[in-house]
């Protein structure tokens, strides 16, 4: 089961947090901070397991992450996860914002919070893998887009003048 | 210069909603603000909470936008206590964003508040009645995110019948599988099992792949704890696994992955196999060997990308298959394949993969098919310890060679991490050490051997070095006999060194205190010079180890009279006698004394050598475990076991171990270590030392636990602690117990210790007999105690005790005084049960049955039958027997299993015999327990007494 995936920029600011096991909103910030810290001080190409920090539950817990560019993407998943698995699972959510935002940079995930919270949860509920296959993911996206875009136009239909 | 962006929500576009808010961002290339963040995020609070607070209702749009921004101040990591309501009121709108942001919020942030948790379920209800795919998505997400038990009640039986149902569309159908796995996770008791497992069973048979991944995932979770149930899920799993190995990689278009078909779902189901033993049908057992064989023969193949991405799913897939392996352990054939497909990768140019061989090594080299041949990596995995830059592999190569230790290769392992501690991560020293340690235990057959390691574990890395492990090899040495004379010759060698760690110190001070005895012949570590070569340590030392020393010395005393007159000096100079430190300063005082009036014949008693310990599960590998959590440690243990002989020389007898009971925490008392020393051979000195002996004896750390007064836990703690001591610790006072008892007389010597730093005044213990108990026992305060206690001192008092007849109830200490001007009352039951008042007797078989049936009148014998509390060790039962007061009776029961005790309760009035007996069934985890004692009264209390020991 995935525990917990956190998006966070080079300097530690969190762009996206999402936990699926309940923790306190304090220690969930403090969570961020500890997996930074643990995160930041590993080289580029090295390898790209690493024990969780004390505060998510230690060496029960594996952090799997990728770092593109300003980004780091964090999952911290228990030992019923396959490493590699979850590490293409990294990738997935990526092309598939790069897909969605055309070639997606940190701000998108500032600007449409929103809509990365939505992306993500046509990958994994509630902690678990829910679809991987792209195509299938990105016109679950595509199909939002055009609900939320006639409900635009219906709003702006009805607004007077 | 650092960039950030300072990101605030200032403006509002009006038109779509991802152009919702053009944030304003403030590069600022100074030095983040984060003052300034916070004042905007404060400003940016107030107006949304005005908002929501405002007369103007606001239509769905603002809250949308309001809610909206409040998660993203969440997510900068600001408290938001506000906004749930709004959040809710958007789940029932029917336009989709504005219920999807709902959703959102809720799902990020909901707390336990119980009333909106009624609102959201109500709302969810309405969704999943909806019949609209895209707003039942929407409430399975949210419950699957939130999983309370509220949400369980409410949605485990619904969930179930969406799934299966038949017009169920695809996306729904893979989100009801996940969302009832959450349910499930959280609340297993709430999900029933029924009709609907046989469906989601053959789901594994779906069209639609994204489904069948889902219902894997939860059919695992299920399978796990319900196998029976799930069983026929194995072979359709097998057919489905075969069915995407077997194909081509354009067969499953949308769910290849560069080239590799479906790897999640592969992985999936290879971890739901996992749960299972191999099949039992050969055909499903053929076609399951055939996918594992043809995904190793697909590692051998050329990659179809140079991708990393290729591979990453492949090598999932290949690892996942030979975690299968593994866990079948029966095809030796794909065990030594899957062994070498892994010696490969622990030379691949990819760290990830090398990184997974090492922890899959780990566990193939506790199957008995493939331990050799993973033995035949030693060399790589050492060369991976030197040369890894990454600090997890490296880790990794420290479990596999832990894993891969066996006799053979023991001391190559142990010289291997011991180099690699010198230059090891911080993090992982202590861990290093810990397993070093256990290694050069359980594989030394040369015992110097096992002993130059430990020193030279303290040499590198001595602050690493946790007591557990410096208190083993100390009980290891007395232990074995054959090894003392060569570990005082080597601590005193390694003592030479000018800068040595402390805990080498403790080791050298403790091992030449029993033993320095053995090296003395030689003039070059003569008496006096072991001693100048410890006394040259003691004033770099903490306190502790002072105390440790100062009780070598006392036994120098008693080895070496030549030196007694220079350790006296040593002992009365002020700096010990008027030491600030009163554990210290108590020592200095009571050896000197001893030293000064005990005869050569008291010295040699009371300070003999120290007995064997009991053997009992290393105390370093019960750390090991817990720092590691036990399943890993365990699994290995449990699979070594039958390979490692028991290298500790068989059992030893156990001694008279008065702290067995309590699980292995030696205290740091040099005469306390671990065991108690046994009860004086022949009858102690009857007076003028006594008071003295207690002290000497009595390990006064190995019971510290936090007390309500008159707890009765606590309280039974004492009674299989014949001589011991405790410590009883209230919120500001300390209460120091030691006690001796001898036939029907006994004394307590307590100890007040004032913890804070204000006076206590008025202090008055009391002692009180009940009524009950008055005429049965007669316990009187020899002295009282000055009324005043000052801050952080501690005073002494002792209560003698007299047994006059049997009694039941135990005296009760009342200390009363006053403390920062209100008046505290304090009672605590003593530790007085009558137990202690027992001699224990020796006899041999006949005469125990001659007395067991001369004492069979039904009032005589009290039965108990009970569950066993703790873990039935056969070790430990003794010593609690024994603690408890009675003799052992070895080899008197014809049942081996059995445990048989005698002895005498003396009292003032009369002498009552006891015999008692206690069989375990260990596969009920029951105790029978038997007393027969000439008085009803007394068995009655005494079967009390035991039966809450076990």
């Amino acid at each position: 089961m995935i525990q917990a995936i956190l998006v966070f920029n080079n300097h530690g600011k969190p762009r996206l947090v999402r936990f699926y096991q309940r923790f306190p909103e304090e220690i969930q910030q403090q969570i961020v901070r500890e997996t930074f810290h643990l995160v930041l001080k590993r080289d580029d190409n090295i390898c790209n397991f690493l024990e969780g920090g004390s505060l998510i539950g230690g060496s029960d817990y594996k952090l799997i992450y990728r770092h593109y560019a300003t980004l780091y993407f964090v999952f911290c998943v228990d030992s019923s996860e396959s490493e590699l698995g979850i590490l293409d699972l990294i990738q997935v959510f990526v092309e598939t914002l790069d897909k969605c935002f055309e070639n997606v940079c940190e701000l998108d995930l500032i600007f449409h919070m929103d809509k990365v919270h939505y992306i993500l949860q046509e990958v994994v509920m509630g902690g678990m893998v829910l679809e991987t296959n792209m195509n299938e993911i990105v016109a679950q996206i595509e199909a939002q887009n055009r609900l939320e875009k006639s409900e635009v136009n219906r709003v702006l239909l009805c607004r007077p003048g | 210069m650092r960039s950030c962006v300072l990101s605030v929500f200032l403006f509002h576009r009006g038109e779509g909603f991802s152009g919702l808010f053009l944030l304003a961002v403030a590069s600022v290339t100074l030095n983040y603000v984060k003052e300034a963040e916070i004042k905007r995020i404060n400003k940016e609070l107030a107006n949304i909470r005005s908002k929501f607070k405002g007369d103007k209702a606001l239509d769905g749009y603002s809250k949308k936008k309001y809610v909206c921004k409040l998660l993203f101040i969440f997510l900068l990591g600001h408290d938001i206590d506000f906004g749930h309501m709004e959040a809710v009121n958007l789940l029932s709108s029917n336009r989709y964003t504005e219920k999807q942001i709902g959703y959102l919020f809720i799902s990020v942030l909901v707390n336990s508040n119980s009333e909106l948790i009624r609102l959201i379920n109500n709302a969810i209800k309405n969704d999943l009645a909806s019949r609209n795919p895209t707003f039942m998505g929407l409430a399975l997400h949210c419950i699957a995110s939130v999983g309370s038990r509220e949400m369980a009640e409410a949605f485990a039986g619904e969930i179930p019948k969406v799934l299966v149902a038949g017009d169920t569309m695809d996306s729904v159908k893979q989100s009801a599988a996940l969302c009832l796995l959450r349910l499930y996770r959280t609340s297993p008791d709430l999900v029933p099992m029924g009709d609907w497992t046989s469906r989601v069973v053959h789901l594994l048979n779906d069209q639609h792949l994204g489904v069948v991944t889902a219902a894997t995932s939860l059919i695992t979770t299920l399978a796990q704890k319900n196998p029976e149930e799930f069983k026929t899920s194995v072979s359709l799993a097998v057919s489905r696994l075969s069915r995407i190995v077997t194909s081509a990689s354009t067969d499953l278009q949308d769910y290849t992955y560069y080239f590799v078909p479906a790897p999640w779902l592969s992985v999936k189901l290879l971890r739901l196999l996992q749960c299972y033993p191999p099949p039992e049908d050969p055909a499903v057992r053929g076609r399951l060997t055939e996918c594992l064989e043809t995904i190793l023969n697909k590692a051998q193949e050329p990659p179809k990308s140079k991708k990393v991405q290729h591979s990453n799913a492949k090598n999932a897939v290949l690892f996942e298959a030979i975690s299968l392996i593994i866990h079948h352990d029966s095809e030796p054939n794909l065990l030594v394949r899957a062994c070498n497909q892994l010696g490969q990768f622990l030379q691949h140019r990819e760290t990830n993969l090398r990184y997974l061989a090492l922890e899959s090594m780990c566990t193939l080299a506790s199957s008995e098919f493939s331990h050799e041949a993973v033995k035949t990596h030693i060399e790589t995995v050492i060369n991976a310890l030197k040369t890894e830059r990454d600090v997890s592999v490296r880790q990794r190569a420290v479990d596999l060679l832990y894993a891969m230790c066996d006799r053979s290769n023991a001391p190559q392992i142990v010289a291997e991490m011991l180099s690699y501690l010198e230059t090891a991560d911080y993090s992982i020293r202590e861990e290093i050490v810990l397993k070093v340690a256990i290694l050069a235990e359980k594989y030394a057959v040369d015992y110097t051997w096992y002993v130059d390691t430990i020193l030279n574990l303290i040499r590198i890395a001595g602050d690493y070095v946790s007591e557990e492990v410096w208190y083993r090899v100390i009980q290891i040495v007395i232990n074995r006999d054959d090894v003392q004379g060569y570990a005082a010759k080597t601590v005193f060698e390694a003592l030479q060194a000018p800068a040595c760690h402390e805990n080498l110190v403790k080791v050298g001070g403790y091992i030449l205190g029993e033993f320095g005895n053995l090296i003395a012949g030689d003039p070059r570590s003569s008496p006096l010079i072991q001693f100048n070569l410890l006394h040259s340590k003691f004033h770099l030392c903490s306190v502790p180890t002072r105390a440790l020393l100062l009780s070598t010395y006392i036994k120098f005393v008693n080895l070496f009279p030549e030196v007694k007159p220079t350790i006296q000096d040593v002992l009365r100079s002020d700096s010990q006698l008027r030491n600030a430190d009163v554990e210290l300063q108590q020592r200095a005082v009571e050896y000197l004394r001893l030293s000064t009036v005990a005869s050569t014949d008291i010295l040699a008693t009371v300070l003999e050598e120290m007995p064997p310990f009991p053997e009992r599960e290393s105390s370093i590998l019960a750390k090991l475990k817990k720092k590691k959590g036990p399943s890993t440690v365990t699994d290995l243990e449990d699979t070594k076991r039958e390979r490692s002989v028991d290298v500790n020389g068989g059992p030893e007898p156990a001694p008279a171990s008065t702290s067995a009971m309590s699980t292995p925490s030696p205290s740091a008392d040099l005469l306390g270590l671990g065991a108690a020393p046994p009860a004086p051979a022949g009858p102690p000195p009857s007076s003028g030392g006594g008071g003295l002996l207690v002290d000497v004896f009595s390990d006064s750390a190995s019971v510290v636990a936090p007390l309500a007064p008159g707890s009765e836990d606590n309280f039974a703690r004492f009674v299989c602690k014949n001589n011991g001591g405790g410590l009883l610790f209230f919120n500001r006072e300390m209460m120091c117990v030691k006690k001796w008892f001898l036939f029907l007389l006994g004394r307590m010597f307590i100890f007040y210790g004032n913890k804070t730093s204000t006076q206590f005044l008025n202090f008055t213990p009391t002692l009180i007999c009940s009524d009950e108990l008055q005429p049965n026992i007669l316990g009187f305060i020899t002295k009282p105690v000055d009324p005043t206690v000052e801050g952080g001192a501690q005073v002494q008092q002792v209560v003698n005790i007299e047994c006059v007849s049997d009694f039941t109830e135990a005296p009760v200490l009342n200390i009363q005084f006053r403390y920062g001007g209100t008046f505290q009352n304090v009672s605590v039951q003593l530790p007085i049960t009558l137990n202690k008042f027992f001699q224990p007797t020796e006899m041999a078989s006949q005469d125990f049955f001659q007395r067991w049936k001369q004492l069979s009148n039904p009032q005589q014998e009290v039965q108990n039958i009970f569950k066993a509390k703790h873990p039935m060790d056969t070790e430990v039962t003794k010593a609690k027997i024994i603690g408890f007061g009675s003799a052992l009776l070895e080899e008197v029961d014809p049942n081996p299993a059995n445990f048989v005790g005698a002895g005498i309760i003396h009292t003032k009035t009369t002498q009552i015999g006891c015999l008692l007996r206690l069989e375990p069934n260990l596969q009920a985890q029951m105790y029978r327990l038997t007393l027969r004692t000439s008085k009803e009264a007394v068995s009655q209390r005494l079967c009390e007494l035991l039966s809450a020991q076990f």
